[in-house]
């Protein structure tokens, strides 16, 4: 029993009711075979879930005494986490499915803000399950539906069959305007190979971007994309399809290289930021002042940074006002010494965004 | 010189307290164990949550994950006295007269002894429970505060706000305040009679353990690296006063204390299994367990105050003799 050298992992399923959430539940019960796991839900929904250990629990955020509005953990899953990891060695990993109107944040945060929760676990992935027929209602009548997308390290496209190839694309599209480092993967009953599921380490510094080598790379002209290309933004069909649409019906309105959706319903908007190898000295303060700042607006930041003068690459990640970071490893020779760093989120300014992170180059 | 006997379990132990002279171990897994002529077990539950000692000093009640409140008498029998199918029960806190009172999600239970059971709901889940020292009334934590409830007069019940989760309550032993562990690294104090606010801050850790000092002059806890010891003896409560910090170390925190049932000395126990005594008048400290494995995670004196028992978050368990 040694809690401190392996933290069980955690993924959270997020999703409206009906979108398919449960079913990839019971996969991922019935399919991983050999491991065990602690379900936590919330609702019991229309489908069953077998396993043996399940644990219902209501839904509760707490806020941190910090003044810090967006500063919220899920008091629920502090309890039954703290309880489950008394008694270890009945599972292997934890899934978290929450209800359709959750608020991912909070389930998110209270991997890294408990210090009793984040030392024995660790949060693997948040992976959204959507519903191709209904995503688009979805998106123009609720808030929730869009921050699970922008909050997802990995979106299941599910019930494609119900849909023709012409409206996945638009809705693929709009789930990249929201979120543009999320692996999309277009399903039917929630049918996918678990790896790209699980253990996807979309918190480890040391693993999350190495995941995607091509990170933020989809909305960059410079990328070519191939068959073999690892982005999984579903089928290479719906892949090539994405970027053509990108070229052809691309509104730039901030002039980033982002494509802007046919659904203008979306409040929250991703801003992908390139400059070439930063100063710490003026990075460091700008992205902690940029959190402070805009944290309540920030839902997620990823990037790879460049320092100048450092063989390492350096990798952050955020959530809300939460910011992590690390030196990853030796950048390889054939890398571009880029930086690169992407905010999702809402009412941010993509103008004094760009201003600012440029203004951290080395001159 | 003490001497410790060790008993080695298998798991994280809630719970090491006595009945009478008997030493109990209560496990995580729901499993209790006891060493008379023998070490002896029973199964309480399918995971065990929250586990008390009753005032009569003969019985155990105890909350698990199969949702069923159960008591436990030192003869080894057990009585479920109450169901609650699919839920955990979170807390529990034992009463005057057999009563009792358990915590399931957004509502408290208090259980009397002809089986009646009353239910208060909260706004939030209840995550503490503690009965008042004299009287029928308790206090339940919860998230912005603790609750107070009389089960017997139906009255109103009085609320205690503080901004933030509340995960622990407490009566001084004289009744006069009120003290709940908060989720972030703080205590807090109310004193009943005008609601004044106590602040107790600056742990670098959660505060698990707290205990009252025999007379409940103090109010030990843990959550630092030493015994943070609150004097309530004043008007004032702890305010304006420092805390006495007992057992310092420099290189790991306490996890568990638990005063002396007769003199102002506390036994603290640490997160390398290491298990100290000190006295609050001059803070001269005494070794019982060297350390072990794992984290203290409960300890408990017997009545007359010559025995320690003690369990880890790594089943390591035993007790501790002072008279050797």
């Amino acid at each position: 029993m040694n809690e401190a050298t392996n933290p069980i992992p955690v993924t959270v399923l997020t999703g409206y009711l009906g979108a398919g959430k449960t079913t990839l539940l019971n996969r991922i019960l019935s399919e991983s075979h050999g491991k065990r796991y602690a379900v936590i839900v919330n609702e019991f929904g229309e489908i069953g879930i077998d396993n043996d250990l399940i644990v219902e629990s209501d839904e509760e955020i707490y806020e941190m005494n910090n003044g810090c509005v967006c500063c919220t953990v899920r008091g629920d899953l502090v309890r039954v986490v703290e309880g489950l990891m008394r008694r270890p060695g009945r599972f292997d990993a934890i899934v978290i499915e929450t209800t359709g109107l959750a608020d991912p944040a909070p389930v998110a945060q209270t991997f890294f803000m408990d210090e009793d929760v984040r030392r024995k676990t660790r949060l693997d992935a948040v992976v959204a399950v959507v519903d191709a027929k209904h995503l688009p209602l979805r998106l123009a009548d609720s808030r929730e539906a869009e921050d699970q997308i922008a909050f997802a390290d990995v979106i299941l496209l599910n019930k494609t069959d119900l849909v023709d190839e012409e409206s996945l694309l638009k809705i693929e599209t709009t789930i990249r305007s929201i979120n543009p480092s999320a692996r999309i993967h277009r399903t039917e009953r929630a049918r996918i190979e678990l790896d790209k599921v699980l253990d996807r380490g979309a918190f480890d510094l040391q693993r999350a971007l190495d995941n995607d080598p091509h990170f933020l790379d989809h909305d960059h002209p410079d990328h070519a994309c191939t068959p073999d290309c690892d982005h999984d933004h579903g089928h290479d069909h719906g892949h090539d399809h994405g970027h053509d649409h990108h070229s052809h019906d691309h509104k730039d309105e901030h002039g980033h290289h982002h494509p802007v959706a046919d659904i203008h319903d979306t409040s929250v908007q991703s801003i992908s930021l390139r400059a070439g190898p930063l100063v710490p000295d003026r990075f460091f303060p700008w992205i902690q002042k940029t959190t402070q700042m805009e944290g309540p607006n920030i839902l997620r930041l990823k990037g790879i940074i460049a320092f100048d003068d450092d063989e390492e690459r350096y990798v952050v990640q955020g959530i809300h006002m939460i910011v992590e970071g690390d030196h990853q490893r030796p950048w390889k020779p054939d890398e571009k010494r880029e930086s690169r760093i992407v905010f999702i989120g809402r009412d941010l300014d993509p103008e004094r965004l760009k201003r600012t992170f440029e203004a951290c180059q080395a001159k | 010189m003490p001497t410790l006997a060790p008993l080695d379990l298998d798991g994280h132990c809630m719970a090491a307290a006595f009945l009478g002279d008997v030493p109990y171990f209560a496990l995580a897994d729901g499993s209790l164990h006891w060493l008379d002529h023998g070490h002896k077990t029973t199964q309480l539950h399918d995971g065990l949550l929250c586990i008390a000692a009753e005032l009569q000093g003969d019985s155990f009640v105890s909350g698990g994950e199969d949702g069923r409140i159960v008591r436990f008498h030192n003869d080894g029998s057990a009585e479920t006295l109450a169901e609650n199918p699919g839920k955990w029960i979170n807390c529990i806190a034992s009463g005057p007269q057999s009563s009792i009172a358990y915590g399931v999600g957004r509502s408290s239970f208090v259980r009397t002894s002809d089986g009646t059971i009353v239910e208060f709901a909260e706004e939030r889940t209840v995550e503490g429970l503690a009965f008042a020292p004299k009287g029928m009334r308790i206090a339940a934590a919860r998230y912005n505060g603790v609750s107070l409830h009389w089960p017997a007069a139906r009255a109103a019940a009085l609320d205690l706000e503080w901004k933030g989760a509340h995960a622990q309550v407490t009566f001084s032993p004289d009744g006069n305040y009120v003290v709940s562990v908060m989720q972030e690294n703080a205590l807090h104090g109310w004193r009943l009679k005008d609601g004044k606010h106590m602040r107790m801050t600056g742990y670098p850790a959660k505060v698990r353990s707290i205990s009252w000092s025999a007379k409940g002059k103090w109010l030990a806890s843990s959550g630092a690296p030493a015994a943070i010891v609150w004097p309530f003896t004043g008007k004032e409560g702890p305010m304006g006063k420092a805390p006495l910090e007992l057992g310092t170390r420099g290189d790991t925190m306490v996890t568990s204390v638990a005063c002396h049932p007769s003199d102002d000395v506390v036994a603290i126990g640490y997160a390398d299994g290491m298990i100290i005594a000190a006295r609050f008048n001059d803070q001269k400290e005494g070794l019982l367990r060297r350390g072990g494995k794992g984290a203290i995670s409960t300890m408990n004196w017997n009545k007359r105050g010559m025995q320690l028992a003690f369990g880890a978050q790594t089943g390591e368990c035993g007790i501790i003799d002072l008279a050797g």
